[in-house]
């Protein structure tokens, strides 16, 4: 054999015990800083990040920049086209048209985002309850969901939106009526799954309670995909308020969302085409931006689901 | 013994996004005609990943094989394109893996992914084929073949179905079949039963057989030839006895040593390996056992130690072979221990 | 003579897949575990030795017999008593990477129990996870990270950490080292023992590998298809099996000794374990028992004390049938 080429005297004693690293743990990283670094990687995931906080800055901000309002209507200056005090031009009642888009866009964001919340709450409560009881609880629920998912969403909607006052609350209400059924059954297959895994049944052998189990235990290792369904759910909202609006169910003027100002600038869409052009651009930034996250996080969050 | 595999210098590393595992690393080997060579190592040490780099079933990316041969019948199975590669799997290399349940096609009669391989490498009639698969079913020691050969995968248990794993991988009369885990995810008694089967083919057939796995009592059923792995290298080789009676490296005596036996005195401690594998993430420059072997010496961090021979078969890489080493007894007597 | 410390006697459990199909898990099985030992329960993939500890822990209602934990009996358990049960008997899992939950960081996974009884907060529960963890041979500074970061030596100690926490008298270890690669196992089989003599604990340890069993335990129940079918010291189990099946699994346990494994007499079992939806009639064994007899098809053997202190359940060993 040869002898090593940096020889040293003492290449041959025992190493002593403290030299030995014998166990180096892996760099800590936990759950969400791996996601993020994963989501990070995804050019896509992160442009429409970025796209979104842009649009919810300027929608926030931009309304500052010049003096008008989204209601105040002047009849003198009509369909005007962008200028240096108009930005985007005004709609058919003189309205400022800059306004009246990030108006809208906020009222779209806000009125997705409680939809999505109340389907988490309804959703995870209903799909967690039927999944990690089982038996007949989970047969009844089962059905229940079915039931739901065998009417056609739209039908419940239009109802729902005739009997209640059209307002940001009552329209998420309405989107949320049908909108959770998904998230519940997301939910229960996971619980499923989740349920027999040992640590569930550790914390059982300690006398952990139901609902210790299901909060701490189970509902916090199905975050990933609620997160993931959520950032679905939101376009989805937005897509569906606008319709709403679009067919005359939506908010009242001079309220406005991005649904009501693409109906709005249909109606002028030959004289006036940027009317229809801006808040259709704002609604499919927002569309494109939410799905693009949405994919990324589903990379992130569930690696197993790539490929 | 005429060589039918030989691998050298064989280096093979996976890459994601921003890590690079290097699985093999410098793999040197052959596996002669008509012997049982068992790969023997724990989960990581690369026994699997070695030969599905040999059968070219590792997905390239994100496996990439940086270095080194497997010559097979005079010719370099890495450089073959994919179309050559499917002429010999099957046909001159077959294959069983650890999990029967997944290896086999469960929306298919068991009949027909037996004669699949048959009809595409031998050319016979789809009926000719039917009845070798039945004559295959017999042989493998399924009752009743005839009416088996109809049924579905998850018609069978789980020691059938690996009976059927092993007619499917004999169909060809393969030269060389390598077995990966078979025995693992069964129990005792039929893992004596399939034991038993390679056993009786193998003498019948003289064919070439490679057994991996982690569990020595297995090693000392079948094998011929034992090479220990760890860490992405081999780090032992020999005969069955040699390994068994005179081993070498560390590592070898530690895993001897750490499985009772049937007849231990129940006062004594296990003697056990402290820590656990290094992370092929980052592997240490030096021996990759340096951390938790009881011997380690200052050299064996900084440098990776030659393999060297104390017999004609017997190959060790270990530091303590080395002349300057200081004089270090094996825990294991080299006669025969264990009988009374 | 002390009272042994668990009693388990004619205990079943039964579940029901659909209307007409029953699942004979465990299906009668008795045996005493004496305080400070450890009593191992060996077999095959369903023979219901899992599922046996389970029921016993309490993690499954028992369909018949009853399970005596210090004399009570644990299924009726209620309030206080219930609680100082859960505490009593603890589990150690065999999937080191199923048993731990991965959102939660090893301080939270072994103050578990300490939660869920009030029994400690803020720094005296940080202590007690310090000590427990540098107990198991882990490191304090462990404490903060998550279960995906160790190997699966590491985390079979955590999980055995979780259940120290409680304090408790029994422990049921359900295959803890099956998933451990072979250099790993001996270390947590060692540390098993080391606290056993320590904390004077007793051990039910679930196995499928004879020669661990044998090593670890004082006393050994051999399962087959629900029942037992031979309970022994563990030194006479080995040297003097009664039952086939037990004489079967001890010559086909792999050994790691070439030439013993070509010398030992060779019984092979043949044939597959019966579905336990629809077991064999007489002797479970019987259809791939080498010694089976026409009595067996039609008779269940009786469990009996054929030596001392050394139980079976075979027609080999019956007065009605000298042989």
């Amino acid at each position: 054999m040869n002898t090593p080429k940096k020889w040293e005297k003492n290449w041959f004693e025992p190493l002593a015990l403290s030299e030995k690293n014998s166990e180096v743990l892996a760099p800590q990283k936990g759950y969400w800083k791996d996601a993020w670094i994963r989501f990070k990687s995804n050019k896509g995931a992160l442009i429409g990040l970025i796209l979104i906080v842009l649009l919810l800055l300027i929608a926030f901000i931009g309304p500052l920049f010049n003096e008008h309002n989204y209601h105040s209507q002047n009849l003198t200056i009509t369909n005007q086209e962008s200028s240096g005090d108009h930005y985007l031009g005004t709609d058919s009642l003189g309205r400022d048209l800059w306004q009246r888009v990030w108006y809208g866009a906020k009222v779209s964001l806000l009125i997705a985002f409680i939809a999505a919340f109340l389907d988490v709450v309804i959703g995870v409560t209903f799909g967690g309850i039927s999944g990690y009881f089982g038996g007949r609880v989970d047969a009844i629920m089962q059905r229940i969901l079915e039931i739901m998912y065998s009417i056609p969403n739209l039908v419940i909607i239009i109802l729902l939106m005739m009997y209640l006052e059209p307002g940001v609350l009552p329209i998420a209400v309405a989107l949320s009526f049908t909108g959770w059924v998904p998230m519940a059954r997301i939910v229960r297959a996971q619980i499923l799954k989740l349920k027999t895994q040992e640590y569930v049944l550790a914390a059982r052998t300690m006398g952990a309670s139901h609902y210790r189990i299901l909060f701490k235990h189970l509902i916090p290792n199905v975050m990933g995909p609620i997160i993931i369904a959520v950032t679905f759910s939101i376009p989805s909202a937005i897509f569906f308020e606008a319709f709403l609006s679009f067919i005359g169910l939506g908010l009242r003027p001079p309220s406005a969302s991005l649904g009501i100002l693409v109906s709005d600038g249909y109606r002028t869409l030959q004289l006036f085409p940027f009317q229809l052009f801006w808040p259709a651009l704002v609604l499919c930034i927002i569309m494109l931006s939410f799905n693009l996250i949405g994919d990324g996080m589903r990379d992130a969050l569930d690696p197993k689901m790539k490929k | 013994m005429k060589p039918i595999l030989e691998v050298s210098d064989l280096h093979v590393s996976f890459r994601s996004q921003d890590t690079e595992v290097k699985a093999i690393r410098g793999v040197d080997f052959t596996v002669g005609e008509g012997e049982v060579v068992a790969f023997v190592g724990e989960s990581g040490s690369g026994k699997s990943v070695t030969f599905q780099t040999v059968m070219r079933l590792i997905p390239q990316p994100p496996a990439k094989i940086d270095k080194g041969k497997v010559l097979y019948g005079g010719r370099d199975l890495t450089k073959l394109s994919e179309i050559e590669m499917q002429k010999i799997r099957g046909k001159e290399i077959a294959m069983i893996f650890q999990d029967p349940m997944t290896s086999l096609n469960p929306t298919i009669r068991i009949g027909n992914q037996i004669s699949e391989s048959l009809i595409k490498h031998q050319k016979l009639s789809a009926k000719e084929a039917k009845e070798r698969a039945i004559e295959l079913l017999k042989i493998v020691g399924i009752p009743s073949p005839s009416e088996r050969v109809e049924q579905f995968p998850h018609q069978f248990s789980g020691g059938m179905r690996q009976r059927a794993m092993i007619a499917m991988a004999l169909a060809c009369s393969p030269k060389l079949l390598i077995a990966d885990e078979p025995t693992t995810a069964l129990d005792v008694t039929i893992q004596a039963q399939i034991i038993d089967l390679l056993k009786n083919l193998q003498t019948k057939t003289g064919s070439s057989i490679v057994f991996i796995t982690h569990d020595l009592g297995v090693v000392a059923e079948i094998a011929d030839r034992v090479a220990v792995m760890y860490a992405g290298k081999i780090v032992e080789s020999g005969t069955l006895d040699e390994i068994f009676y005179n081993p070498q490296h560390p590592y070898t005596w530690g895993l001897l040593q750490s499985m009772p036996k049937l007849d231990q005195n129940r006062d004594q401690e296990l003697a056990s390996i402290p820590g656990s594998c290094p992370s092929l993430v980052n592997p240490p420059a030096g021996c990759p056992f340096t951390g938790r072997c009881p011997h380690a010496m200052k050299i064996c961090q900084e440098e990776m130690p030659e393999v060297t021979k104390s017999s004609s078969s017997h190959q060790v890489a270990c530091w303590l072979q080395h002349p300057n080493a200081p004089e270090v007894k094996s825990p294991i007597e080299p006669e025969r221990r264990w009988v009374d | 003579m002390t009272e042994p410390i668990l009693k388990v006697k004619g205990l079943e459990k039964h579940f029901q897949l659909d209307r007409n199909r029953v699942l004979k898990a465990v299906d009668g099985i008795s045996f005493e575990v004496m305080p400070g030992e450890t009593f191992g329960l060996v077999g095959e993939s369903g023979c219901g030795k899992s599922t046996a500890g389970r029921t016993i822990i309490n993690l499954y209602d028992a369909t018949n017999g009853e399970v005596l934990f210090e004399g009570k009996n644990i299924h009726k358990l209620r309030g206080k008593n219930q609680k100082k049960f859960r505490r009593d008997m603890q589990m150690i899992f065999q999937d080191p990477y199923a048993s731990l939950n991965p959102r939660k960081t090893v301080m939270d996974i072994i103050a578990e129990g300490l939660d869920i009884h009030e029994l400690s907060n803020g720094k005296s529960r940080q202590e007690i996870v310090c000590e427990l963890l540098e107990t198991v041979g882990l490191n304090k500074s462990h404490a903060t990270r998550y279960p995906h970061e160790f190997s699966g030596g590491q985390r079979q100690r955590i999980g055995i950490a979780r259940a120290l926490a409680m304090e408790p008298k029994f422990i049921i270890a359900d295959e803890p080292i099956s998933a451990l690669d072979v250099s790993v196992q001996a270390q947590v089989v060692n540390l098993m023992r080391k606290l056993q003599k320590e904390k004077g604990l007793t051990y039910l340890f679930i196995a499928h590998d004879l020669s661990m069993v044998k090593y670890i335990s004082d006393r050994v129940g051999v399962m087959y298809l629900g029942k037992m079918a031979e309970l022994a010291d563990s030194d006479a189990l080995y040297s003097e099996p009664l039952h086939p099946y037990t004489q079967g699994l001890l010559s086909t346990a792999p050994i790691p000794d070439p030439i013993q494994a070509k010398e030992r007499e060779k019984i092979r079992i043949k044939g597959e374990i019966p579905s336990p939806l629809n077991p064999p009639s007489g002797c479970r064994f019987r259809t791939r028992c080498p010694h089976a007899m026409s009595v067996c098809a039609q008779v269940e053997p009786i469990w009996q004390e054929a030596k001392p202190n050394h139980w079976v359940a075979c027609h080999l060993y019956s007065n009605s049938n000298p042989q």
